[in-house]
């Protein structure tokens, strides 16, 4: 049977082999012409041109993603606003308070104009900043503190330790985050204590459950891996297997999750505030302004607005910044 | 063969003679006998990336005749599944065909309508996927799932109907596993409803991708058997896509060999099996195991070798858990005793759930032990403290199968290397690293890949840096699970041959688990055979292959793909 393995026109035909005497069909043998890169397949040895790891894949898509770009600038400036707030404004946030400024429109020297007690209104603002990001990184690292450690316990050693982990997470996970923080910043002893560490402890308190649940998917899913099984057999202990080599391989997500949290704490700090159980009244916070600011919305909406609006923004750029480092470290939500 | 079959078509349970189907005129006048069923004629297919157009197939002829068996041969990445995947219009979204044409029976289906393409799937060109385990609906019954394949292609669909293509597809009792889930089939079990399903509807084309690759040898002879019979009497084509040239060769009429997205060679199996052209493909000839099996490794000095490890009436017992507390034992190695000879390679083969990597394990101080000894240089590892076990796993090191989950991604190539060392305290950051470039020359890989990260490797690069990380410590044992199993062909002789020459180098002793015998023809001196849990058989090479005493041993050996085909 005649067969049409190489169409006529083809220029790529090679020697026909007629097989010999067999009963073999008469098939044309179709043999390619010998390209110079292969028949070449020895060990392979070429390399792409740049080194490249996660971190390195990550940071080329991020460069391009506008969103990181807008959301990095952000944080950058209101970080910048809460270490140096000299450079905005020369005046004081609390001591140079005169009421006959009160609800004073903006004159030079104070371009957004005056609260009801008669304050600088960009001065609060800028000097509001470093509480609420104090209070953020605060609870945020002691969140990345408690979550990693008993998630990875949890995950990594997995049995009894998982059981009980497990269950505390589910307990604290049942409270909501601001109704437990209300309730635990209402406790005398807290109260007496209130400040910025007190109100980053409580938020870890309530906050490090989400952690440490995504620290414990992120170890089970990396713990039988064959590198882990090839360092156990290398005889290294398992803390340090889980230290070494589990939980970097899990420091994706956690970091999404950590900048995320962020957001979400500094928002818990603003309301608790705004309903006076937060930061004591002697530390400045946009929760305490924005609550002062509520009676005179209607005459002065400067004093509400503006110490909401630097929030908002403060808020918006750890929210992105984190939807930003998912696309970029979850292989899973990336589009290629 | 390839005889003209559409006269004799005994599959007319369903469907009446298929020899008036309409079909548009080819370009090719030819009778009808000598229209090819399929034919990809200069095919190229383009994936659009985020990278831009990436070509992944290039100028590709293939031609299926009716009736006949025609394989694709080629590694992972060469294109093969996908000029197959195009035939049936199942490109995934960003792929088209950018060149050529597709004909099937003469009729143009490059480009064709939605309604065409539905009518032809099925009926006309029916598949059998790769993976058993993923390509059936958890959640639907099997018997469901054979149904729906009638029903989408308007045949009658009554249980009988189901039963009956499930008997076909050689599942007996077709009426008890037409009720059955996905999750009660085995994986043989599975592939056989897979067939059901892709036969249903009696397609004049049928496409099977890697149809057995996830079986065992034994069961990948039964269904391919059962596959041959099946398409000869109803005068189906079969386009077998397979990494397994001998696989290919033994059961293609026509073998197409593809690299790198283009058709380097075909033609007849034999005839290219024999006298291969092109360099490619002379040099996948030489490297499948199973076609030219050559030694690799150091010289067998007899007995007079030391015998390194005994294993003694070893025995590991899992507990099941049952319901409410209830516990079963579950013995997965069972009563099994052998030595290991010094400077040798024992092999341990069995099919999946033997046992033979639990044995690995336990000599790896992975798992426990139930009852039984392995002594190593006569000391009981069993006895052995903290302190002791620390020291001995600087004797013994494994390498494992995977060459994707076995290097951390996060660390680099140096530091992977480097970690034995720095774990066992062996010198100091100089001389560490000096052992790390002497390891990386010892397994052939350039040294400026120490900067490199795994997810940057190959899979062969990967599995010698994996080796290289083995052999840091200067083990006397190592112990390799599987350890080319997930290698393409050329690069999994590359990865033996360096096996062998570290073994003469250094004079490793070597555990080597694998399922597959051709390759332990190539490095064992010695074979033990085990079948669920007990040892069946034990040998050297030359008894296990040349004089099987157990039939379990025979079957396995016959079920080696191209294996008849050396005798030729």
């Amino acid at each position: 049977m005649p067969d049409q393995n190489s169409t006529p026109d083809t220029a790529a035909r090679g020697p026909v082999m007629q097989p010999s005497g067999r009963e073999v069909p008469v098939a044309e043998h179709f043999v390619a012409p010998v390209l110079d890169d292969e028949g070449r397949a020895g060990i392979e040895t070429q390399l792409a041109d740049k080194p490249s790891n996660l971190w390195r894949d990550a940071w080329s898509s991020l460069r391009r993603n506008p969103i990181f770009i807008i959301s990095a600038l952000l944080m950058l400036f209101v970080l910048f606003v809460a270490a140096f707030p000299t450079v905005f404004t020369s005046a004081s946030p609390d001591s140079q308070c005169t009421l006959s400024n009160a609800n004073g429109a903006p004159t030079a020297g104070h371009p957004l104009g005056f609260t009801n007690q008669g304050c600088d209104i960009l001065a609060r603002v800028v000097h509001g900043a470093s509480a609420s990001l104090l209070v953020g990184f605060g609870a945020t690292l002691g969140v990345l503190l408690v979550g990693i450690l008993l998630g990875g316990l949890a995950g990594y050693f997995g049995g009894w330790v998982d059981a009980i982990v497990s269950r505390i997470m589910d307990i604290f996970f049942a409270v909501p985050l601001i109704l437990g923080a209300i309730v635990l910043m209402a406790v005398p002893v807290m109260r007496q204590n209130a400040g910025i560490v007190t109100l980053a402890i409580v938020l870890t308190i309530f906050g490090w459950p989400q952690m440490a649940r995504i620290t414990r998917g992120a170890v089970l899913e990396v713990r039988s891996a064959e590198f882990i099984t090839a360092a156990r057999s290398l005889g290294m202990g398992k803390l340090s297997i889980l230290f070494k080599h589990v939980l970097p391989n899990a420091a994706g997500p956690i970091i999404v999750v950590a900048t995320l949290s962020l957001g979400i704490f500094i928002v818990v700090e603003a309301s608790l505030s705004f309903l006076g159980i937060g930061l004591p009244p002697s530390i400045l916070s946009w929760g305490h302004d924005i609550s002062a600011a509520r009676p005179q919305l209607r005459t002065n909406p400067g004093a509400l607005f503006w110490p909401s609006l630097m929030l908002s923004i403060t808020v918006l750029s750890f929210m992105m910044l984190g939807d930003a480092l998912r696309d970029a470290l979850d292989p899973k939500g990336r589009t290629r | 063969m390839s005889t003209s079959t559409e006269s004799t078509n005994p599959g007319g349970r369903r469907r009446a003679d298929r020899a008036a189907a309409p079909t548009a005129t080819g370009s090719s006048a030819a009778g009808p006998g000598n229209t090819p069923l399929l034919e990809l004629r200069n095919v190229g297919i383009t994936f659009k990336t985020t990278t831009g157009d990436v070509e992944a197939v290039k100028e590709t002829n293939i031609t299926v005749m009716p009736g006949e068996t025609v394989a694709i041969v080629g590694e992972s990445g060469s294109g093969k599944s996908t000029s197959a995947l195009a035939a049936m219009g199942l490109l995934p979204e960003n792929g088209r065909i950018s060149e050529g044409q597709v004909f099937f029976h003469g009729e143009d289906i490059t480009h064709p309508s939605r309604k065409r393409l539905i009518a032809l799937r099925g009926s006309e060109i029916g598949m059998v996927p790769q993976d058993p385990m993923s390509n059936l609906n958890p959640v639907w019954k099997i018997g469901f799932q054979v149904r729906e394949t009638l029903k989408a292609n308007g045949l009658p669909h009554a249980d009988k109907d189901v039963v009956q293509a499930l008997k076909d597809a050689g599942l007996s009792d077709g009426e008890r596993r037409m009720n059955q889930y996905p999750h009660e089939f085995s994986g043989g079990m599975r592939q056989r409803a897979l067939i059901a399903i892709g036969l249903a509807c009696n397609p004049r084309l049928l496409i099977a991708d890697e149809p057995t690759s996830a079986l065992d040898v034994t069961v990948q002879k039964q269904i391919l058997n059962h596959l041959e019979k099946l398409t000869k009497e109803k005068g189906t084509s079969v386009l077998l896509i397979t990494h397994d040239l001998g696989l290919a060769a033994e059961r293609a009429d026509r073998v197409v060999v593809m690299q790198k997205g283009r058709v380097v060679e075909s033609g007849p199996a034999q005839a290219l099996l024999q006298n291969p052209k092109h360099p490619y493909t002379q040099q996948l000839v030489r490297a499948v195991p199973s076609l030219t099996p050559e030694d690799i490794g150091a010289a067998d000095e007899g007995d007079a070798a030391q015998e390194i490890v005994q294993i003694k009436e070893l025995v590991k017992e899992y507990k099941i858990r049952g319901s409410w507390g209830r516990s079963t034992q579950f013995r997965a190695v069972d009563e099994v005793s052998f030595t290991i000879r010094k400077g040798h390679t024992t092999a341990i083969v069995g099919e999946s759930g033997s046992g033979k990597s639990t044995i690995a394990k336990m000599l790896l101080g992975l798992e426990d032990i139930t009852s039984g000894t392995i002594h190593v240089d006569g000391k009981d590892i069993s006895t052995f403290s903290n302190k002791e076990w620390f020291g001995f796993r600087r004797r013994v090191q494994p390498i494992f199968q995977n060459p994707y989950g076995s290097l951390d991604p996060m660390r680099s190539v140096f530091r992977s290397i480097e970690e034995p060392l720095r774990v066992h305290k062996v010198g100091d950051a100089k001389s560490r690293k000096e052992k790390v470039y002497d390891l990386l020359d010892r397994v052939a890989l350039p040294r400026q890949l120490g900067d490199r990260y795994p997810n940057e490797l190959s899979g062969g690069q990967r599995q010698r840096v994996a080796i290289a990380r083995a052999l840091a410590l200067d083990p006397e044992i190592v112990v390799c699970d599987e350890a080319v199993s997930a290698l393409d062909v050329l690069v999994q002789d590359q990865v033996l041959k360096l096996l062998g020459q570290l073994q003469e180098d250094l004079g490793l002793t070597y555990l080597f688990i694998t399922h597959d015998l051709a390759v332990v023809r190539e490095i064992a001196h010695d074979v033990c055979v085990m079948e669920s849990g007990k040892l069946v058989e034990v040998g050297s090479v030359e008894q296990v292959f040349e004089n099987p005493r157990q039939d379990y041993t025979r079957r396995l050996l016959d079920a080696i793909p191209g294996k008849d085909l050396l005798e030729v």
